[in-house]
């Protein structure tokens, strides 16, 4: 009896074992996450309008249907990437996730406080190689640390009423997500002239 | 001959349990980090890399991404305020005020996430049209049929949930009662 009941104890050590182990192994060996969902069907560093969101075909549950979504997937493996979105009439932000769906960084509008928002987006190495003067000078760009290498960036955009759906499709569509040529060695060559 | 069965069981068991708990946990989702006020219960930590390893498990399994806190937070019930499930085909009322925010949205979904299909065309209102009383409150009721004013469709479907997104809000980590935040109460009107 003594022995079924180590036996018992035994497996439910063990399970609690399994369960941490899974719950903390799941973002990693998952296929239907967000990432990989959005993977499929989105270039590498460009940016792709997602079509509303309908009750028949979402590319991801949980989307806000008064939006309009646009997604650049990035790998910064090849050097920072240059994002620009212009502001729409209501509302516009832009959210930042891991390849593991972690949402490490987002901004509005009004906290970016232009009309266009313009950021860079680098990894933290990348950052650091970015000499120091430049950054000064520069003082008036945002720059965003990637925790990795490749991930998401969200653009969306409110339409306040569906009348102005088309509306903010079309200001997300003069979105750019862009490598920034090989920077970050030569600052001379960045194409930063405009402002 | 008794070990091996020994050991079978330890393991049969610990697969159970732990696939089991990890199951229950990433399909319901845990307390953790909470925040809940009335019938509404928001992650605040999910939209910051201090997400707990459960909400990250759920967010994963649903395959949704989470509100960045420098965007928003949504607000999710499955219940009405007197626990109630959300049922299609019954008449529910949503009334009140919503936290400061710039914008806000209510949408209604299926219980995977899904939008529910109806002839109007209507997933959600926003802060910009709905129809307010003059003391700046709303009311919305959802039901099958259609009703007076803001009306919600649910294609009466059996369960569904609210998420009520606030955007551009004050709202957050911080915020621990109905007073920082005063959420719209959620009332069953009556049921066929």
């Amino acid at each position: 009896m003594i022995r079924f009941l180590l036996t018992v104890l035994a497996g439910l050590l063990l399970g609690g074992v399994v369960h941490l182990v899974s719950v903390l192994a799941l973002p990693y060996i998952s296929s239907q996450d967000a990432y990989s969902r959005l993977a499929r069907i989105t270039p590498i560093n460009a940016v792709t309008a997602l079509p509303p969101a309908d009750p028949d075909h979402a590319p991801i549950p949980f989307l806000d249907p008064a939006f309009a979504n646009a997604i650049c997937r990035y790998d910064l493996s090849s050097g920072p990437i240059k994002l620009a979105v212009p502001v729409s009439q209501a509302y516009t932000s832009v959210s930042f996730y891991t390849n593991n769906d972690i949402a490490y960084y987002a901004i509005n509008d009004r906290s970016a406080g232009r009309k266009v928002i313009e950021l860079d987006l680098m990894t933290e190495a990348q950052h650091a190689a970015v000499p120091e003067d430049e950054e000064i000078t520069a003082a008036d760009r945002l720059i965003v640390d990637s925790p990795t290498a490749t991930g998401l960036i969200v653009l969306k955009a409110l339409a306040a009423d569906p009348g102005l759906m088309a509306q903010a499709q079309a200001s997300l569509a003069a979105a750019t997500c862009k490598v920034q040529g090989d920077a970050p060695a030569k600052p001379s060559d960045r194409p930063q002239a405009r402002r | 001959m008794r070990l091996i069965l020994t050991t079978a069981l330890i393991l049969v068991l610990a697969a159970v349990v732990g696939l089991g708990t990890t199951w229950m946990t990433s399909t319901r989702g845990t307390d953790l980090g909470t925040l809940t006020i009335g019938a509404w219960t928001a992650r605040p930590r999910s939209g910051t890399t201090e997400i707990n390893p459960y909400a990250r498990a759920v967010i994963i399994r649903s395959g949704e991404l989470p509100i960045g806190t420098g965007d928003g937070i949504a607000f999710i019930a499955n219940t009405d305020d007197s626990k109630r499930p959300l049922d299609g085909r019954c008449d529910i009322k949503v009334d009140g005020i919503t936290p400061p925010a710039r914008f806000w949205t209510l949408t209604l979904y299926d219980a995977k996430g899904r939008l529910v299909a109806n002839t109007l065309q209507r997933y959600g209102f926003t802060s910009e049209e709905i129809v307010r009383n003059a003391d700046g409150s709303f009311a919305i009721r959802i039901a099958s049929r259609a009703r007076a004013g803001n009306w919600l469709p649910t294609g009466g479907i059996e369960r569904y949930q609210l998420v009520l997104r606030l955007y551009d809000t004050p709202v957050g980590i911080a915020t621990r009662t109905q007073r920082d935040a005063p959420m719209p109460a959620i009332t069953t009107v009556g049921c066929p």
